[in-house]
């Protein structure tokens, strides 16, 4: 429980803060997608009996890289390389799982969360990478956020948007791969973008807004929990709950 | 009278997109000080240029010299000011404040991971003075009308200290009273703050009012000089074709 908790509170901060740039680029379906994928990397991590995080962060930042090369190819919609990616990787998990029958016990918790399934190396991975992609976040603020706001500016100004934007994706592939085990595979988008948009309803400044956002995430996470552990429900489910009880709370007392 | 030192030299240069040619051979010069506006067509390779100006595309062929230096070794983006065109139909609902905005405009001066010092902060301030928008500091961008945004973005291009202010057509989607003003504004800019300015414009009396010289580009150079001597009726023909009129307006006060 304890470490569930600490798991959680790390995996609250840095979900939003990644979200919030994929939500502003109107690109909330990548951490949905790269979800997908981290799932069918938890197959294959079950499969080769490697601990399943390591084969989803992988997977994910592999697929993420391929995203982010076909957008740039112009040669289909961003959209549409999200669903190929979301669905593609759904069936090659579904294909995996169906080869090896023998863990489907252990599938539930990965699809929604499950705060008894978290060993003390979970942890340790977990809050390692969590604080990398905070630092990051952090220290690439500037350029995260012009590239943002602005591609087109920040390339004129001397910024290498490409870089920078495989940066965020990996970061992104890396977020939701540490969260799967709190928040599973099919609710870590909504964790993600659920408190920045509960936070953009304030109509404040980014920064502001993203303060805002790690801290709704953070509620939702901390009382989901509680309420997993006390009445034993997955986990996912009722961080995700709190998450659009706040959003709700949001759209009435937000002044617009 | 010397001419002015040389900011951007554009020889022989030539665009095309999958083989169709956008820019065919174009050579001209901008000097230190110049306030230089560009008509021509839509489709007539206007935009195109500013982004080889600004090294967001490659010419196919011919060279630009920024400052004096090849393209491929100008590292100083910070003094190119550029104010895009689809600021009107920018994101409202992005999250950012009018400051938050205007200080992109000094990330050309910082390194990777270097933080905003006193010296930037002091510029976004003297920038948002500057253009009148001070007062909607911590309002977000989204909710300012077509005219103050469009003074965000050129704060935000002042910010970085610029020689050389390009803007690509600046007024659309900013109302006629506003426009005046923003002109005023633009021409003030170029006189006072010694700022060179480039804008690209469709609206060729706008052009031949307020700017000093003027270049008309239909795929390539039809026309470059004093706006007084060029903009007649043969040359808006050669630009629009044979059944443009131009409407005519009011005298001039300035000539």
């Amino acid at each position: 429980m304890i470490r569930a908790f600490e798991a959680g509170i790390a995996i609250g901060i840095v979900a939003p803060l990644i979200g919030m740039f994929l939500v502003v680029r109107r690109y909330s379906l990548m951490a949905d997608t790269l979800a997908h994928v981290s799932f069918a990397g938890v197959a294959v991590g079950l499969l080769l009996k490697i601990n399943p995080i390591f084969s989803a962060i992988g997977l994910s930042v592999i697929a993420g890289f391929g995203i982010e090369y076909l957008r740039n190819s112009r040669r289909i919609f961003g959209e549409s390389v999200l669903a190929i990616f979301l669905s593609g990787s759904l069936a090659i998990a579904v294909i995996i799982l169906s080869l090896a029958k023998g863990f489907n016990a252990n599938l539930f918790s990965y699809l929604f969360g499950s705060i008894s399934t978290v060993t003390t190396t979970d942890l340790v991975v977990i809050i390692t990478l969590a604080t990398i992609v905070f630092l990051d976040v952090v220290f690439l603020y500037k350029e995260l956020f012009f590239t943002s706001f602005d591609t087109e500016l920040a390339e004129a100004s001397g910024l290498p948007v490409r870089m920078i934007n495989l940066t965020m994706i990996t970061l992104a592939a890396v977020a939701v791969a540490i969260s799967i085990r709190i928040v599973g595979v099919l609710l870590i988008g909504a964790l993600m973008v659920i408190p920045v948009i509960s936070a953009m309803q304030y109509g404040r400044g980014f920064r502001f807004t993203l303060i805002l956002s790690v801290i709704f995430s953070l509620v939702s996470v901390i009382l989901g929990l509680f309420a997993s552990y006390y009445y034993n429900l997955a986990s996912g489910g009722a961080i995700v709950v709190v998450a659009i009880v706040i959003f709700l709370l949001s759209l009435t007392t937000a002044r617009k | 009278m010397t001419l002015e030192e040389p900011y951007i030299e554009i020889n022989n240069v030539s665009f095309s997109y999958d083989h169709t040619p956008v820019i065919e051979n174009l050579t001209f010069t901008v000097r230190k000080g110049e306030y230089l506006g560009i008509i021509g067509p839509n489709g007539g390779g206007k935009t195109t240029l500013i982004k080889v100006i600004l090294g967001l595309l490659n010419p196919t062929e011919g060279a630009v010299m920024l400052f004096g230096k090849d393209r491929h070794d100008f590292k100083e983006k910070y003094r190119i000011g550029y104010v895009p065109q689809r600021i009107t139909q920018a994101d409202k609902n992005f999250p950012a404040t009018v400051f938050e905005v205007v200080r992109t405009g000094r990330i050309a001066r910082l390194g990777f991971f270097e933080r905003f010092k006193k010296e930037d902060i002091l510029a976004v301030e003297k920038a948002m003075e500057i253009s009148g928008i001070s007062k909607y500091r911590d309002t977000l961008v989204g909710n300012l009308s077509g005219g103050e945004r469009q003074r965000v973005f050129i704060a935000r291009a002042l910010a970085s200290e610029p020689d050389v202010l390009i803007l690509d057509e600046p007024t659309v989607g900013v109302d006629i009273g506003a426009q005046k003003t923003f002109y005023d504004f633009l021409s003030s800019l170029n006189r006072d703050q010694k700022l060179t300015i480039i804008f690209i414009s469709h609206d060729v009396d706008a052009v031949s009012q307020e700017t000093k010289t003027v270049l008309c580009l239909n795929h390539n150079l039809v026309c470059h000089g004093l706006p007084q001597e060029l903009l007649n009726e043969h040359i808006l023909e050669r630009l629009y074709g044979k059944h443009s009129k131009r409407v005519p307006h009011e005298p001039n006060k300035k000539e």
